[in-house]
């Protein structure tokens, strides 16, 4: 029991490191353009299929075709943005956004089920099948490798965000977008950028996803887009810092109620964003909000 | 907005307007009542049966969402929970034959029951955390209909058998759901009129300021999820019995929630007839779509395109936009409202 309950803390902390990557993508755009982007989940199933296919049809490793998912995803993202969030003004705002991303999702995934169809796929290769024994426990190499890249790639966020002179716009555009624009910083184009960003994550968290869950398909992306906006909430709408920390709790709470009911495992998983909005309307670490409206 | 009726100021055809009002509500109601028996197939029928019960649900939706102005995309749970409140019922009670209609009332009572636990979490939060938090309670239920045992899992609740002819099957229904849909506008253009109504709208312009005139938005916004949840649950018990079956997936269903805000968008957002007119017209497209296109994926992905267009293009709605439209043609350009006269700048010319 014991050995069971280690390996399930062991595996919540890798998934969960790969769900951060996710959800740091999702509240990033959150905390710069003041949306929640719905179609994320679909985005990373659309991610997982586009190295599906680079897999099946060329032959290209699942990591190596993340040098050309990624940048198509982060185009995908500032076409979206472009095209239907940018024109959205005025009082419904907030709503408008949310349903244009739905919109969006629906339409991505009605196209995948064209294309695909609704049987499942996975990711494979070499580090998908064999695993590795480490401390006496038997973990797949894609556990760790997804999280070592999914830690590259939040270690890359932060730096972007916290160590450049563009990171410091986007931060600024956070804090306050018209005094950033009264500085001349290019708030359209911040915002454009940080979508394509928050979108280009999709594609790794997409590949290791499709690697790691046993089998996805088109209706997958609601699982998944459920799960995030929980975990995003759970950390504080715009926390990068609270979005990693709740996908790691998160998760690890799923996996170990996972090894004595599989069936409620994900039912605890909301009933713990519920409890914690209970005691914190605004999550772990969220701002409490000045005047929302 | 386009309401230029005040008290004080009539112009020349108010009357005519107002007579003409009723004469057209009656003829609707009328047209809406003899529908089955001009088009007695049961084809054309069955479209009046989903177009109704999703009458019902869009304006139970907008009086709490479109007044309030906080998006709920979770109104399917009240759906979901009214047919397996009946399914269940009916089944554990060993209710049979017309005596399951008799149970209507209690997927009322059950929509409201969980509406208020339901509110008290999700109430405390604003924009988009609430409408997030509808999300996830929504996929709560759906997993918990999976996993009970008394839900039958994935195969879900069956309906007890009814021996009526086919080709009348259909108008029972037909009629229940002409009642509901007929009594949720009813109470939504009440509400509207009323103090209640008004509360409801002080929230959705600023609830801040509204609390602070004395309104208790906790209550008012709990009492108008409670009734709209209610009647969505009522809608999901005709519809389940209708169906005669429901599984997690299709009484728990996301695109339910979407295409009811997209009905109440198209129509206007917050005005009477507005989510009534959507339904009317989103309704009987994807009845259409579905039924032509037998893959289902098509009907999804011109569902979000629709959304996307009328979004972008006719944000406020056809209601509040052809409303305006009146307006503009009735004063032939002339503004609606005279601004009023320039009393400062005149004294100050005075003065001078």
């Amino acid at each position: 029991m014991a050995r069971q309950i280690y390996q399930a803390i062991a595996d919540g902390i890798l998934v969960g490191g790969v769900y951060a990557l996710m959800a740091v993508g999702l509240t990033l755009i959150f905390g710069v353009l003041d949306i929640i982007n719905i179609a994320q989940g679909i985005l990373v199933i659309l991610g997982a299929y586009l190295s599906y296919e680079l897999a099946a049809r060329l032959h290209i490793d699942l990591f190596i075709g993340l040098l050309v998912t990624v940048p198509a995803m982060f185009v995908i993202g500032v076409v979206i943005q472009w095209a239907f969030i940018r024109p959205l003004r005025g009082r419904e705002r907030t709503s408008m956004t949310l349903l244009v991303t739905y919109a969006i999702a629906l339409i991505v995934e009605g196209l995948l089920y064209q294309l695909f169809g609704p049987s499942y796929k996975q990711l494979n290769a070499w580090y998908v099948t064999s695993s590795v024994h480490v401390f006496g426990f038997y973990l797949p190499y894609i556990y760790l490798f997804g999280f070592v890249l999914a830690l590259a790639l939040v270690a890359a966020l932060y730096m972007l965000l916290y160590r450049t002179r563009f990171g410091r716009s986007v931060r600024a555009t956070m804090q306050d977008e018209t005094a950033a624009r009264l500085i001349g910083i290019d708030t359209n184009r911040v915002a454009a950028i940080t979508f394509g960003i928050g979108v280009a994550v999709t594609a790794a968290g997409g590949m290791v996803y499709g690697a790691t869950s046993g089998g996805f398909n088109p209706n997958s992306g609601y699982d998944l887009i459920s799960r995030l906006l929980a975990i995003i909430i759970l950390g504080g709408l715009g926390s990068i810092g609270g979005a990693m920390v709740a996908a790691v709790f998160m998760l690890t709470l799923e996996s170990l109620v996972d090894v004595w009911s599989p069936e409620w495992a994900i039912v605890v998983f909301y009933a713990a964003l519920v409890l914690v909005l209970v005691v914190r309307p605004s999550g772990f670490f969220g701002r409490q909000p000045v005047r929302a409206q | 907005m386009s309401h230029a009726a005040t008290p004080g100021r009539r112009w020349p055809g108010q009357r005519l307007t107002r007579g003409a009002r009723a004469a057209g509500l009656t003829a609707l109601l009328a047209a809406a009542v003899a529908f089955p028996l001009i088009f007695p197939n049961p084809v054309a029928t069955n479209y009046g049966v989903f177009t109704l019960i999703f009458v019902a649900v869009a304006s139970a939706w907008n009086v709490f969402s479109g007044y309030s102005g906080y998006i709920s995309l979770g109104h399917a749970v009240f759906f979901g929970s009214g047919a397996y409140t009946l399914g269940i019922a009916a089944r554990d009670w060993h209710v049979s034959g017309t005596a399951v209609f008799a149970l209507l009332p209690l997927t009322a009572v059950a929509g409201a029951l969980i509406a208020v636990p339901f509110g008290l979490v999700a109430l405390r939060v604003r924009r988009h955390t609430f409408i997030v938090i509808t999300i996830a309670v929504f996929f709560i239920f759906q997993l918990m209909a999976y996993n009970f045992s008394f839900t039958g899992g994935s195969i879900g609740v069956s309906a007890p058998f009814l021996p009526w002819q086919a080709a009348t099957y259909n108008n029972p229904f037909y009629y229940i759901a002409l009642g509901c849909a007929v009594g949720m506008i009813a109470i939504a253009w009440l509400i509207r009129r009323s103090r209640f109504g008004l509360q409801l709208r002080a929230i959705r312009d600023d609830e801040d300021r509204a609390r602070g005139l004395g309104v208790r938005a906790m209550r008012v916004k709990l009492i108008a999820f409670a009734l709209s949840g209610a009647v969505t649950a009522v809608a999901g018990g005709v519809w389940f019995f209708y169906l005669t079956q429901v599984e997690p997936p299709s009484g728990f269903d996301p695109l339910f929630d979407l295409s009811v805000v997209l009905m109440a968008f198209l129509g206007g957002l917050g005005t009477v007839a507005g989510p009534v007119l959507g339904a009317l017209i989103i309704e009987p497209g994807q009845l259409y779509l579905t039924a032509t296109f037998t893959s289902g994926y098509l009907s999804e992905i011109l569902l979000g395109v629709v959304f996307l267009v009328v979004v972008l293009f006719m944000p406020r709605g056809i209601i509040p936009t052809g409303g305006e439209w009146v307006t503009k043609l009735r004063t032939r350009g002339r503004p609606a409202i005279t601004p009023p006269a320039p009393v400062q700048a005149e004294k100050a010319e005075a003065k001078r």
